[in-house]
C-alpha cells in the first residue's frame, strides 16, 4: 500500500506538470485553432532562465519572475511574428511553423545557455514528509500547489472577468466575437502570453525534480499534447485530467511493469482511448456538417 | 509551355536529367554521398506525399516505418543469416503489414487526433528499437552488412548514388502513376470532402488505408537503403524529429508535388551539411528557415513557383 501511495505521489507530481502544459495547448488551440509545438520549450525557458539568472546572483523569486516574463515575450513574439502573418494557412502548415519555432528556440537556447543538464535547489529543502506510510518531497508539494493555483486562477479569470469571457467568446466563435466588438487580435496575443507563462512557471517549479536542458522541451511538448488529446482537445477540464492520468500511468508502469516502456504506455493508452472515444475522454460529440 | 508544366512526365524527365548531371559536377565522393542521401530521403518523403498531398491524411510518426525497414536490413542478415536484399523486401512487406494493422483503426481519426495517434505509433517504434538491446543493439545501434545485387556487392559512393537514384526514379514513376489512376483521383476527392467522396461511391476508409500502406512501404524501402548505405543504423532513424523532417520535406517542397518533394528533401538534407561550418548556429538557422518558408510560401516552393510562372504566361 505504501508503495502504491509513493507511486501515486510522484505520478501526480509529473501529471501536474503535464496538466499545465496541456492547459497551455488548450488555451492557444481554443483561441486560434493552432497546435503549438513550441509549448514544451516555454517550460525549458522557465527552468533554464531561472538557473542562469540565479547563477548570475539573483534571488530565486526574482530570477523566476524574469524567466517567466522572458517566456511570455517569446510567446508574444511567436504569435506576432510567426502565427499572425500565416493566418489562413492550413493546419499542417501552422504545425510546421510552430515546430520550426521550437527548433529555433532550442537552437538559440544552446547558444545563450549551454548544452549541459542543470538543476535548481529544492525550494523548501529535501527532507521527505511522511504521509500514510509513504513520503512526499516538499518540491512535489510546490509543483502540485502551483498547478492547482494556476488552474484555479485560470478558471476565475475565464469565468469571472470581462477579458476572460472575451477569450471564451473568441474560442466559441471568432467571427461572432469580432462582431460584438471583441479585440480578437488582443485575445490571441493574450492566449499565447498566458500559455507561455503557465509553461514557464511549470518549468521553474519542476526543474529541481526533472532537471532541465536546452532540448528538454520536445518531451514535454509530446506529453502535454498527448494529455490534451487524451482529455479531448479544447476542453480545459480534459487537459487537467489527461495530464494527471498520463503522469499516473507513466509512474505506475515504471513502478510495477518496466521503466523502459513507461513512455510507450502513455502513447499506447492514447491509441486505445482514441479507438473507443475518437474525440478524447471529454471531447464534445460534434456532428459533421455537409 | 503550360502543357509542359502540367505534364505528368515533366518532373520525371527533369529528375532524370538532374540525376545524370550531378555526378559530372560533384567534386568529391562526399558530395555524391550527400546526393544519394537526398534521393533516399526523397523516396521516404514521396510516400508521405501520397498520404498527405493526395489523400490529405497527416502522419507524424512516419520515421517509425523508416526505422522498421532499416532494422529489417540490419537484423535479418546479422541475427537470422538472411540475404540483405531479401531483407529489404521483407522489411517493406512487414512495414506495409504493420501499417495495414495500425492504419485500420487509427485512420478513422481526423486532423489533430490522427496526428497524435501516428505520433504515438512512431514514439513506440523508436522506444522498442531503443530498448530491445539484444535484438537491435540499443541506443548505439548496429552495423549493417553490404547488399549484394545479383552477385554485385554495392559499395562506394558512386554505386550507391546510382542505386538510390534508380530507386527514387522507380518510386517517382509509381507515385505519378498512382496520382493519375482512379485511386489517385479517389484520394484527391476524399482529400477535398470525405462525405462527398463517399457519396460518389468511393470506399473512403479502404482508399485511405491503401495510401497509408503505400506510404509505409516507401518509407521502409528508403530506410533499408539508408541502413545499407551507411553500414550503420541507430534508433535515431525512427525518432520524432526524423518524422518531423519527413513532413517538412513534403510541405516545404509543395504538398502533393513529386518534384517539390525531392526539392524539399534536397533542402533539408543539404542545408545541415552546409551549416556544419557554423556548428553552433545550425539548429537556430534550420528552425528559422522552416518558419520563413512556411510563412511566406505556405503552398510550398514548387506550387508557388508554378503559379507565378503560369500567371505570366499568355
Amino acid at each position: 500500500m505504501s508503495e502504491f501511495l509513493q507511486l501515486a505521489f510522484s505520478g501526480l507530481t509529473v501529471g501536474a506538470i503535464y496538466a499545465l502544459i496541456a492547459l497551455g495547448f488548450t488555451l492557444i488551440y481554443n483561441a486560434s485553432d493552432v497546435i503549438n509545438f513550441a509549448q514544451g520549450d516555454f517550460v525549458m525557458i522557465g527552468g533554464m532562465g531561472t538557473v542562469f539568472l540565479m547563477a548570475a546572483g539573483l534571488a530565486l523569486p526574482v530570477a523566476a519572475l524574469i524567466a517567466v516574463v522572458a517566456a511570455v515575450l517569446v510567446g508574444l513574439l511567436l504569435h506576432r511574428l510567426a502565427i499572425e502573418p500565416a493566418r489562413g494557412a492550413s493546419p499542417v502548415t501552422l504545425i510546421m511553423i510552430t515546430i520550426g519555432a521550437s527548433i529555433f528556440i532550442k537552437g538559440v537556447s544552446q547558444i545563450i545557455f549551454d548544452k549541459q543538464f542543470h538543476s535548481l535547489p529544492a525550494f523548501s529543502g529535501d527532507t521527505p514528509i511522511p504521509v500514510g506510510g509513504a513520503t512526499i518531497l516538499p518540491q512535489s508539494l510546490w509543483v502540485m500547489g502551483t498547478a492547482l493555483a494556476l488552474v484555479v486562477a485560470l478558471y476565475l479569470f475565464l469565468e469571472h472577468t470581462l477579458v476572460g469571457k472575451a477569450v471564451l467568446a473568441t474560442a466559441a466563435n471568432r467571427l461572432a466575437a469580432k462582431l460584438v466588438g471583441i479585440n480578437v487580435a488582443l485575445v490571441l496575443a493574450l492566449a499565447f502570453g498566458l500559455s507561455a507563462a503557465m509553461g514557464a512557471l511549470a518549468g521553474v517549479v519542476a526543474t529541481p525534480i526533472t532537471l532541465t536542458r536546452y532540448d528538454i522541451g520536445t518531451l514535454f511538448t509530446l506529453k502535454g499534447f498527448a494529455a490534451a488529446m487524451l482529455g479531448g482537445m479544447g476542453n480545459p477540464v480534459g487537459a487537467v485530467v489527461g495530464g494527471l492520468l498520463i503522469g499516473l500511468i507513466e509512474t505506475f508502469t515504471a513502478g510495477y511493469l518496466s521503466s523502459t516502456y513507461k513512455d510507450a504506455v502513455a502513447f499506447l493508452m492514447i491509441l486505445v482511448v482514441l479507438l473507443f472515444m475518437p474525440r478524447g475522454l471529454f471531447g464534445s460529440r460534434t456532428v459533421e456538417r455537409v | 509551355m503550360k502543357a509542359i508544366l502540367r505534364s505528368r512526365l515533366t518532373p520525371l524527365v527533369a529528375l532524370a536529367l538532374i540525376m545524370a548531371l550531378v555526378p559530372m559536377i560533384a567534386p568529391t565522393s562526399f558530395h555524391l554521398r550527400v546526393a544519394a542521401l537526398v534521393w533516399i530521403f526523397s523516396l521516404a518523403a514521396l510516400g508521405l506525399t501520397i498520404l498527405m498531398g493526395y489523400a490529405g491524411q497527416v502522419s507524424l510518426g512516419h520515421a517509425g516505418f523508416l526505422g522498421i525497414g532499416a532494422y529489417a536490413v540490419a537484423i535479418g542478415p546479422a541475427r537470422l543469416g538472411l540475404d540483405p536484399l531479401l531483407c529489404l523486401l521483407l522489411g517493406a512487406v512487414l512495414s506495409g503489414l504493420i501499417a495495414w494493422l495500425v492504419g485500420r483503426p487509427i485512420l478513422k481519426l481526423k486532423g489533430y487526433y490522427l496526428a497524435i495517434a501516428t505520433l504515438g505509433f512512431g514514439v513506440i517504434v523508436a522506444l522498442i528499437l531503443h530498448s530491445e538491446t539484444e535484438l537491435t543493439g540499443g541506443p548505439d545501434g548496429m552495423s549493417v552488412s553490404r547488399i549484394t545485387l545479383f552477385g554485385w556487392r554495392v559499395t562506394g559512393a558512386l554505386n550507391w548514388y546510382w542505386v538510390s537514384a534508380g530507386a527514387l526514379l522507380i518510386g517517382a514513376l509509381i507515385a505519378l502513376n498512382i496520382a493519375a489512376s482512379p485511386t489517385g483521383r479517389a484520394l484527391r476527392a476524399l482529400h477535398d470532402s470525405e462525405v462527398a467522396a463517399a457519396g460518389a461511391g468511393i470506399d473512403v476508409s479502404a482508399k485511405k488505408l491503401a495510401a497509408f500502406v503505400v506510404a509505409a512501404v516507401y518509407a521502409a524501402v528508403a530506410g533499408g537503403l539508408l541502413a545499407a548505405m551507411n553500414g550503420l543504423i541507430t534508433p535515431e532513424a525512427a525518432s520524432f524529429s526524423h518524422s518531423v523532417e519527413l513532413v517538412a520535406m513534403v510541405i516545404i517542397g509543395g504538398l502533393g508535388s513529386v518534384f517539390g518533394t525531392v526539392l524539399g528533401a534536397a533542402f533539408l538534407v543539404v542545408l545541415p551539411q552546409t551549416l556544419t561550418a557554423f556548428q553552433e548556429y545550425e539548429q537556430a538557422v534550420l528552425g528559422l528557415l522552416i518558419m520563413v518558408f512556411m510563412i511566406f510560401l505556405p503552398q510550398g516552393i514548387v506550387p508557388s513557383l508554378r503559379a507565378m510562372i503560369e500567371e505570366r504566361l499568355p
